[in-house]
């Protein structure tokens, strides 16, 4: 069974979505993630979903429940690149993901955690004062 | 013998044409055809005469039986007389009166006709009555049919007009809703939006609600529908606009937007600027302004 690779990107991890999730691949994927935050003590998760056409809600709960188990593990959940599409049918099946933060390309999700590890950061030095 | 009925009204319409014409004319004018002036004297006058003529044709050849083929010259010449009159804004009344008001003329013509017996009359009263009905309630169905397509094609005009997204600055839309929001046009909405924030890489949305008449919890589900939706694409989105009334209206219903709002679109744009990380600075005083110069928008990034 094929598996969706997941990139280390300093201390954020990279997932590009490219091929039709199924719910086994889904399934696979939420565990992976898992082992490599843990593995590379990551503090950010960027999910690029971009070339994913069709969301169905168990693809929907999957992104709600990969944020939420990050968030346990202290990194950040950020899916960025949702079709218009998608992100109607996800407001119509009831699925806001609340927990997961977006963003509208790689770059700015990038961005978006990067402004994170740097406040911490900030914050851990002022701790440290 | 309902053929025979038919040829014989027909033969009776072709030998008090000239009696029944004037007659009918003069009825219509009475029901008040033209007193809105929106159709001449002269339109009307051939409009009858020309339906007089393929009735009587029809009657000839199909009986008196409407769903004959031989009514569909006579029916199409309805289809278009009542199109047109709904289109111009007659009531359903007046245009079904063109119809009705053939009524007396053609009883008349057929009381001064002294050859025929008393149950001849009653008969060919009777078939007529039926043909006449038939024939108003056909013109009515057209004319409720153009009308329905006339708001049909109003409703499509409105939305389209109704939901422009407009590009305020780099990364900043706004989106200035006008009438009333129902699922219809949420979606167009929403999709409109949506597509526009890909198009730009718009970070803020300002959804500007100032043209809606009432917000109710159903208008406030579909507003929070879009800003969830714009929010899953990696944009914010703040509501502006709220008038006081309805502020009242939403605190009553126990509406919760849970978005940024702000009471005008410029006190939004202020915000999105801000958030941006932008300021507006004034860069040389105004001189007709009274009071301290003073910088508006952000107070820096």
């Amino acid at each position: 069974m094929d598996r969706i690779p997941i990139l280390k990107f300093g201390s954020a991890l990279l997932v590009t979505i490219q091929v039709d999730m199924h719910d086994r691949l889904a399934t696979a994927l939420e565990e992976d993630l898992t082992a490599k935050i843990v593995e590379h003590n990551a503090r950010g998760v960027l999910i690029d979903i971009s070339a994913l056409e069709i969301v169905d809600s168990f693809i929907g709960r999957m992104l709600d429940n990969i944020a939420a188990v990050s968030r346990i593990l202290d990194a950040d959940t950020v899916v960025v690149g949702m079709r218009p599409a998608v992100a109607i049918t996800l407001v119509e099946l009831g699925l806001s993901l609340t927990g997961v933060k977006t963003a509208l390309n790689v770059e700015r999700g990038m961005a978006l955690i990067q402004g994170r590890l740097s406040e911490s950061e900030a914050d851990d030095a002022d701790d440290e004062d | 013998m309902a053929d025979d009925l038919g040829s014989d009204i027909a033969a009776l319409v072709s030998k008090n044409e000239q009696t029944i014409l004037p007659e009918w004319i003069e009825l219509q004018k009475k029901a008040g055809t033209l007193h809105t002036g929106r159709i001449s004297e002269g339109e009307l006058q051939s409009q009858s005469k020309n339906f007089l003529n393929l009735l009587r044709d029809a009657l000839a050849t199909g009986g008196s039986d409407v769903a004959n083929a031989a009514y569909e010259p006579a029916k199409a010449m309805l289809g278009d007389l009542s199109r047109s009159r709904a289109l111009q804004g007659f009531t359903p009344s007046e245009t079904a009166s063109f119809i009705f008001s053939l009524k007396r003329p053609l009883f008349n013509a057929l009381n001064r006709d002294k050859a025929l017996s008393a149950e001849q009359i009653a008969q060919t009263v009777w078939t007529t009555i039926l043909l006449l009905d038939e024939l108003g309630l056909y013109t009515l169905d057209i004319f409720q049919k153009s009308r329905e397509e006339v708001i049909v094609r109003q409703q499509r005009e409105i939305a389209e007009l109704s939901t422009p997204v407009v590009k305020l600055w780099d990364g900043i839309l706004a989106l200035p809703l006008i009438g009333t929001l129902d699922s219809h046009r949420t979606q167009v909405v929403m999709e409109n939006l949506l597509q526009t924030i890909v198009d730009v890489e718009a970070e803020i949305a300002i959804i500007d609600i100032t043209g809606v008449p009432t917000v109710d919890t159903l208008t406030a589900q579909h507003l929070l529908k879009t800003v969830a939706a714009a929010r899953l694409m990696g944009a914010d989105c703040l509501i502006s606009g709220i008038r006081p009334q309805i502020a009242q209206t939403m605190v009553h219903l126990g509406v919760e937007l849970n978005v940024i709002s702000k009471a005008s679109l410029a006190d939004a744009f202020a915000v999105a600027l801000r958030q941006t990380g932008r300021t507006v600075t004034r860069t040389r005083k105004v001189e007709t302004g009274s009071g301290p110069d003073r910088k508006t928008g952000g107070q820096g990034a």
